[in-house]
C-alpha cells in the first residue's frame, strides 16, 4: 500500500506573525519558513505504518513555487520515500488544493491519504474534506489514533464531546490532530540521503486543475493593539472610573 | 548505549557565521574536491547571529568578485557618519576619528548575509547543517581533535531518553576548524586543554544588545551611521550605541557595554533601555514598531588576548578567537579574512601547523596590534581613554608601549563599601517594556523537557556567598531574565529559565565566581532572529 502525506511550507510557528505596513499580506522578508507542524505528525504516522509493515511506499506531496521543495526535503529526511512538487505560482485555497491533491490521488493510487488537521497559517482546515468528497472516499478528520487492519481503518477523532472512534473503509482521507504522535527528530545522514533521493515536479496546468473561484483577498490588518492600563488605588475609584468611560 | 554513527569529512566546520562560510567558500574554490560540511546550532543558518552590522566589503571583494550584483538581502552603502556625546539631555558632536569613517562601508544585517553566504557554499557543494549543536570534540587516539560529535537530540530534562530519542551521531575529519563565535563551547574548552591562552593576556568582552525597529516613515535616513557615548553610561563604563538606518523604514539600534563593569547592580538591558529615552533617540523611534531582538557578547580583548589558533588537528578562527577591531566597532571583516586565511592555508599545506604564525603575520593581526592600546585605555574613565585614543591613532599604534588587558569576571566590585554612580535615569515608554517583553521579540525557543544548558558547578555559593557579596548579579546581567532568585520556604533558591537562554553567552563571561558554564542545548534551540 502506498501513502500518500500532503506537506505545506508555513512560517515557522516560532515566528511572530507582521502585517505588511501598506496590509497587502504577510511579511515573509527573512522569516523562517517550516514544514506545517501538523503535517510533520501526518507524516510521522505514515512512516510508523510503513516501519510496522503496514505500507511500502510514503510520497510526500506540496503543491507551490520552487521554494516548497525545500519542506518536501525535509519530508524525505525524515523517511518520506519520494516526493512530488506540484508547481503553482499562485497561492492555492482549499478547494483548489483538493482538486490538485485528487488528480495526485487518482495518479497514485494510495490505500491511505494523510493530512494534517489544517496549516498553521490560513487555519482552514477544509482540504482533508474537500479531497475525501471529490474522491467519493472517506474521510477520518482530527485523528488522535489511527489503526490500520486490512481494508479498514479505526480512527479516533478528537470532537467537542472528547473521543469518537470510526471505522472507514480504505483507501481513504485522514486528517491527522496534535496527540497522534510526536514526530522524530531528522538523522542527520539522512539530509544527505534525502538529496538524492527522487523529486518529481509537475505543473498544475498540466494536472488541468481549475483555479476557478478562488476567493480575492482585500486587506491584511493586525489586531488591534491592547491600550496601556493604569493602575488605580482602590476599588471606588476602579468603579468610577469605569463609570467615566460609560462602561458600567 | 550503541556505538554512535559516524559521517567522514575532509574539513568541518563548527559555526556558520562569516568566518566559517569564507572558510568553507574559500577552501572549495580552491580544492573543489574537498569534502566540507558545516554545523551550526541554529534553526536556520543566520537565526543565531547578532551584529550592527556595517561591514567594510573588502574580504567579499576578494572572497566573491561580483557580489555587488546579486548582493545580500540587506545592504546599503553608507552615506554619513555621526558621533555624538551624550548627557542626559543633551548632546555634542564629536569629531569622527579615522577608524570609524565608514565610506565604501555597508550596513548589513549579518544574519542575512550569513544565509546568503551559506547559499554561495552549497552553490559550491559545502554541506551545511543548521540544527545541530556539535557538543564535544572528538579526539584522536594521539590526542589531536579528530571531528565532534553532534548532541544527542530527544533527551527528557532528567537526562534520560524520551521517545523521540536520537542519538547524535560523529563527524570525523582529519581538520576541525572553530568558528563558533564569541565564547564559543568548544573553543573554550580547547584553549583550556591545549593551553592555546597561557601567553596572551586574558579574553575580555562586551555584551552587545540590539532592536530592529520600522520607524515612521520619513524619519529614517537611509545609509546614515550614528553612534554615541557618554550617557546613560558612568566615565568608568566603557560602551555606547550604534543607530543604523536601513531602507524600508527600518532602523537598527545596538547598545554595547565593556563587560569589565564594575557595580554588582548595574543592568546592561537597562542601560540600552534608558539610552532610546534620550530626548535624540526617543524622537526616532517614537510611533515606531520592534521588530527583533537579542544580544550577544563580543570579544573585545584583540591584539593582547588573542590565543594561539593552532592545535593538532584544529584551528580557531574568527570571534571564538577574538579578532575584532574595537575602535572600529566591527568583527566581519577580521572573521572573514580569518576564514580566507585558514582555507588558503589548509589549501596549500593540508594540516593546522603555522596557520597561528600565519594569522599573526597577515593584516588581521596587524589591524589588532595598531590599536591595541586603545580599548585598555578606557579603564581609567572616558576622558584618559579618549586621550589615548586620539594619541594611538595619530601614531598609527607605534609607541613601544602594550597595556595589559584585564578580565571582566575579577573586574565586579563587592557591595561592601561601593557607592554606585548616579545615573541619572528616567521614567521610560517605548517598548519593550522589560527584559520578557524583548526575549518575545528574539522568538527563543527551546523545549523545556531537556536538560538545563546552564550548568552551576557550585550551587551552593548562589545562595551564600553571592548573596552577600554582590546579590546575584546573575539576575541582572544577563539580558534574558534566565536567572531569578526565588523564596522557597523562606530561604532564597536560584531558578534558571533556560528556555529564555539568547545565546549571549554573558554569564558565563561575567560570573564572578566562574561557576556558570554554557553548554549547547539540544540542536535548534535557541533565538530566531530575522534580519539581525
Amino acid at each position: 500500500m502506498k501513502i500518500l502525506v500532503g506537506i505545506k511550507r508555513v512560517v515557522d510557528y516560532n515566528v511572530r506573525i507582521r502585517v505588511l505596513p501598506d496590509g497587502s499580506g504577510v511579511d515573509t522578508d527573512g522569516v523562517k519558513m517550516s514544514v506545517n507542524p501538523f503535517d510533520e505528525i501526518a507524516l510521522e504516522e505514515a512512516l510508523r505504518l510503513r516501519e510496522a509493515g503496514k505500507a511500502e511506499e510514503v510520497i510526500v506531496v506540496s503543491v507551490g513555487g520552487d521554494e516548497c521543495q525545500q519542506q518536501l526535503r525535509t519530508g524525505l529526511a525524515m523517511g518520506a520515500d519520494r516526493a512530488i512538487q506540484v508547481r503553482s505560482a499562485e497561492s492555492l485555497q482549499p478547494l483548489s488544493l483538493a482538486r490538485a491533491l485528487l488528480k495526485i490521488a487518482e495518479r497514485e493510487e494510495p490505500g491511505l491519504v494523510i493530512l494534517g488537521k489544517q496549516a498553521i497559517d490560513d487555519d482552514n482546515s477544509q482540504t482533508a474534506q474537500m479531497l475525501a468528497a471529490l474522491w467519493h472516499r472517506p474521510q477520518a478528520t482530527f485523528a488522535s489514533r489511527l489503526v490500520l487492519d486490512g481494508d479498514t481503518a479505526a480512527v479516533t477523532r478528537e470532537v467537542d464531546a472528547g473521543l469518537e472512534t470510526i471505522e472507514v473503509d480504505l483507501p481513504a482521507v485522514v486528517s491527522v490532530d496534535l496527540r497522534l504522535n510526536e514526530p522524530r527528530f531528522v538523522k542527520l545522514p539522512d539530509i544527505m540521503k534525502a538529496k538524492r533521493k527522487p523529486l518529481d515536479v509537475v505543473e498544475l496546468d498540466e494536472l488541468g486543475v481549475s483555479t476557478e473561484g478562488q476567493l480575492a483577498v482585500g486587506h491584511h490588518a493586525p489586531p488591534p493593539q491592547r491600550e496601556k492600563g493604569i493602575m488605580v488605588d482602590d476599588v471606588t475609584q476602579l468603579a468610577q472610573d469605569l463609570k467615566n468611560r460609560g462602561l458600567i | 548505549m550503541s556505538e554512535r554513527e559516524i559521517m567522514e569529512y575532509d574539513v568541518i566546520i563548527v559555526g556558520a557565521g562569516p568566518a566559517g562560510l569564507s572558510c568553507a567558500i574559500r577552501l572549495k574554490q580552491k580544492k573543489p574536491d574537498l569534502m566540507v560540511a558545516v554545523i551550526e546550532k541554529s534553526s536556520e543558518i543566520g537565526a543565531h547571529i547578532l551584529s550592527g552590522a556595517v561591514i567594510e566589503p573588502e574580504p567579499l571583494d576578494e572572497l566573491l568578485p561580483g557580489w555587488k550584483d546579486s548582493p545580500p538581502p540587506i545592504c546599503i552603502p553608507v552615506e554619513n557618519d555621526e558621533i555624538w556625546l551624550l548627557s542626559q539631555q543633551g548632546r555634542r558632536r564629536l569629531p569622527t576619528p579615522p577608524q570609524q569613517k565608514n565610506h565604501g562601508n555597508y550596513i548589513v544585517s549579518l544574519g542575512a548575509m550569513c544565509a546568503w553566504l551559506a547559499e554561495k557554499a552549497e552553490a559550491l557543494e559545502v554541506d551545511i547543517f543548521p540544527g545541530y549543536a556539535a557538543s564535544e570534540i572528538r579526539f584522536t587516539e594521539d590526542g589531536a581533535v579528530g571531528g565532534v560529535i553532534i548532541g544527542d537530540m530527544g533527551v527528557g530534562r532528567d537526562g534520560q531518553p524520551k521517545d523521540t530519542y536520537m542519538q547524535g551521531i560523529e563527524i570525523h575529519a582529519p581538520v576541525t576548524i572553530l568558528s563558533e563565535g564569541v565564547r564559543g563551547h568548544l573553543s573554550k574548552q580547547l584553549i583550556r586543554k591545549f593551553e592555546l591562552d597561557k601567553e596572551s593576556d586574558p579574553q575580555t568582552y562586551g555584551i552587545g544588545m540590539k532592536e530592529l525597529w520600522r520607524v515612521q516613515p520619513g524619519k529614517s535616513k537611509p545609509g546614515l551611521v550614528q553612534h554615541t557615548a557618554g550617557w546613560p553610561l558612568d566615565s568608568h563604563t566603557y560602551g555606547g550605541s550604534f543607530i543604523y538606518h536601513l531602507d524600508k523604514d527600518r532602523i537598527a539600534i545596538g547598545f554595547v557595554c565593556g563587560l569589565d563593569y564594575q557595580d554588582p547592580e548595574f543592568v546592561p538591558f537597562e542601560a540600552f533601555q534608558q539610552m532610546k529615552h534620550h530626548p535624540m533617540v526617543h524622537e526616532l523611534l517614537e510611533g515606531g514598531e520592534i521588530l527583533s531582538s537579542g544580544a550577544r557578547a563580543i570579544a573585545e580583548g584583540g591584539y593582547q588576548s588573542l590565543p594561539n589558533t593552532e592545535m593538532p588537528g584544529a584551528l580557531i578562527i574568527g570571534d571564538a578567537a577574538g579578532t575584532l577591531n574595537v575602535p572600529k566597532i566591527k568583527g566581519t571583516h577580521q572573521a572573514m579574512r580569518c576564514g580566507i586565511l585558514a582555507a588558503d592555508h589548509l589549501a596549500e599545506t593540508g594540516a593546522p601547523q603555522g596557520f597561528n604564525a600565519r594569522l599573526r603575520d597577515s593584516d588581521v593581526v596587524k589591524e589588532l596590534h595598531k590599536v591595541r592600546n586603545i580599548r585598555p585605555g578606557f579603564y581609567k574613565g572616558f576622558w584618559r581613554g579618549f586621550l589615548r585614543a586620539a594619541i594611538e591613532t595619530v601614531t598609527a599604534g607605534k609607541l613601544p608601549t602594550t597595556l595589559k588587558v584585564h578580565a571582566d569576571d575579577t573586574a565586579l566590585k563587592k557591595l561592601d563599601g561601593y557607592t554606585p554612580p548616579d545615573r541619572q535615569w528616567v521614567d521610560r515608554d517605548l517598548v519593550p517594556r522589560d527584559r520578557l517583553a524583548s526575549v518575545y521579540f528574539a522568538a527563543t525557543e527551546h523545549d523545556e523537557d531537556q536538560p538545563v544548558h546552564l550548568q552551576i558547578l557550585e550551587p551552593d555559593v548562589c545562595t551564600t556567598r553571592c548573596v552577600t557579596e554582590y546579590n546575584n548579579p546573575c539576575t541582572r546581567f544577563c539580558p534574558a531574565q534566565v536567572y531569578e532568585m526565588v523564596e522557597e520556604n523562606g530561604s532564597k533558591a536560584l531558578q534558571i529559565n533556560s528556555a529564555n537562554c539568547v545565546h549571549c553567552k554573558t554569564c558565563d563571561i561575567k560570573d564572578p565566581y566562574q561557576i556558570i558554564n554554557w553548554v549547547t542545548p539540544e540542536g535548534g534551540s535557541g533565538p530566531n532572529y530575522q534580519n539581525m
